[in-house]
């Protein structure tokens, strides 16, 4: 089958239509600040995006490559320190969505930024949590993004840097946590829906031409699909030229000095 | 009362072998300038701590001045990892380093006690999260009217702070704009602070009257030092040398070749060197 837009494409592009006009997003970088940014640019032009450098209700241009690139503070409503976004804001209950990202996922949404091996002997050392850990238990609920791989999605992952739904069930409430956690997770092949009662990550809908065993080459666990599966709807044209004109105008804007 | 000084007398004065020391910046503000001339003046054993370490610290990990980093989040911010901390941390090169690992919101909240004086932050975090297992500095505390059992960690107290801000007015006043990160905290939970700046000018009288001002008694020493903060950048100054930032991650990939770099961009440079490397970046702002 013949597709005119990429996976990845359709990756942000599902992610994006995940977001509403009344959201409040705790935007993390990479894959999500793409999907929130279409969201602005499309269905949702008065969503709330907020970067943990401070800056909340921002429009940028061009996607950021640092969550604290000087055009988010540009375009933002306020810009704050960080202990008061913390504090105030993510702490204090007001962030009604985290968009994560992560290096490793297990299927209760579990998610590694940390290392890969053992901590104190590490194979790689990656960067560390940052905000995960908070925006994981904070915010209202969390939406996962992704590409599918067996290095990424696994089914143990070494390190808890931020808690989804533990080893699944009422893990969460036993923690003493009151948020949902991860609600969804979109990847570059599936659409993915916690299930009610095991919490384990089971997919909902297939991208357009995609099968159920690229699904399941890709994932480091057994998949689970849901008995009605349905396909996302192919890209539009304004959400691929939205995305695209996006894409274009932060290469161009991150290629050069003086960008 | 912050004393002006150049950049070498004021980190002479300031920052000791075995320091606890934060070069803060929230990926704005970054004090690179202040950063190399501790490399050049050869400090070791050093504490160093910072939400984001990135290029900076990886350069100081690199040089070997480092015993133990306190951080949330050590990365090349929107380029991927820190290749010398990683050597460092995975292969012990130069030398052993020990690492004390937070979250953003542990480090923010830590500040915020340091600059209260406060012995320790309290916070609703790392719920479920494998950092306590391996952090011994995280540990909890039971709210005394509710029962609710929440995180706490030590305050952070450097010996000594540096960041880089926008303006100091000729009485030693210091004005940070755009994103404030964590500058201000870092320097009032500072026991010596040092603030590099773009420019010095008259006075204040058209700042707003809600702007972020460190008053001149609350700082050690003011250091001009324009495009002080480049490849990081100075909101209203110059931009963010993006090209910059994705060089270093190749430059940093190899032991000499780091070592050429740094030679070539540090240990023979100046303070002065940094008003040309923004020169560009600043015709397109």
């Amino acid at each position: 089958m013949e597709l005119d837009f990429t996976r990845d494409e359709m990756m942000t592009i599902a992610a994006s239509r995940a977001l509403g006009n009344e959201d409040i997003c705790f935007v993390g970088i990479g894959a999500p600040s793409a999907a929130c940014n279409v969201a602005r640019l499309t269905h949702a032009p008065d969503i709330t995006l907020i970067y943990e450098s401070g800056t909340i209700g921002t429009a940028p241009d061009v996607l950021p490559l640092s969550i604290g690139d000087g055009e988010l503070c540009d375009t933002a409503v306020t810009t704050v320190s960080v202990p008061e976004m913390f504090r105030y804001w993510l702490q204090g209950g007001r962030i009604t969505i985290g968009f994560l990202g992560a290096a490793q996922l297990d299927k209760f949404g579990n998610i590694n930024t940390t290392v890969i091996g053992d901590y104190d002997a590490p194979k790689t050392r990656l960067p560390g949590g940052g905000g995960a850990p908070e925006i994981a238990s904070s915010c209202g609920e969390i939406f996962i993004t992704m590409k599918q791989s067996l290095r990424g999605m696994v089914d143990k992952i070494d390190f808890f840097t931020s808690f989804g739904h533990g080893e699944g069930g009422n893990a969460r409430e036993e923690l003493g946590m009151t948020t949902k956690g991860p609600t969804l997770l979109i990847t570059d092949l599936a659409i993915w829906h916690p299930d009610p009662v095991t919490k384990e990550f089971t997919v909902i809908a297939l991208h357009p031409g995609v099968t159920r065993d690229m699904v399941q080459e890709t994932c480091g666990w057994k998949v689970k699909f849901a008995d009605n599966l349905e396909t996302t709807p192919e890209p539009t044209e304004l959400e691929l030229a939205t995305l695209r004109d996006l894409n274009a105008r932060t290469k161009a804007a991150h290629s050069g000095a003086g960008a | 009362m912050a004393k002006f000084q150049s950049l070498k007398d004021a980190v002479a004065e300031n920052l000791f072998d075995g320091d606890v020391a934060a070069f803060e910046g929230f990926t704005h503000l970054i004090p690179h300038a202040a950063a190399h001339e501790a490399i050049r003046q050869g400090r070791k054993d050093l504490t160093l701590v910072r939400m984001t370490p990135d290029v900076i610290y990886d350069q100081m990990i690199g040089m070997g001045m480092v015993k133990k980093a306190i951080f949330s989040y050590a990365g090349n911010p929107g380029v991927g990892l820190l290749r010398r901390l990683r050597d460092a941390v995975e292969n012990q090169w130069p030398h052993p380093m020990e690492i004390e690992e937070h979250s953003h919101a542990a480090m923010a909240n830590a500040y915020e006690a340091g600059a209260s004086g406060l012995p320790c932050a309290v916070f609703r975090g790392y719920k479920g999260a494998d950092l306590k297992k391996v952090n011994p500095n995280i540990r909890e505390v039971t709210c005394p009217f509710t029962g609710e059992v929440l995180a706490a960690v030590p305050s952070v107290r450097p010996d000594v702070t540096f960041i880089h801000a926008q303006k100091a007015n000729k009485r030693g006043d210091v004005l940070v704009e755009g994103i404030i990160g964590i500058q201000k905290e870092a320097v009032l939970a500072a026991k010596r602070s040092v603030v590099t700046v773009e420019e010095v000018v008259d006075n204040f009288d058209d700042v707003h009257p809600n702007a972020c001002i460190l008053p001149n008694w609350a700082v050690t020493a003011i250091c001009e030092v324009p495009g002080g903060s480049h490849p990081s950048y100075a909101h209203g100054y110059y931009i963010r040398d993006n090209a910059a930032y994705l060089e270093w991650d190749k430059i940093a990939s190899d032991r000499d070749g780091f070592k050429a770099w740094m030679k070539d961009n540090v240990l023979d440079a100046t303070p002065e060197d940094f008003a040309s490397r923004v020169s560009a970046l600043r015709e397109s702002k």
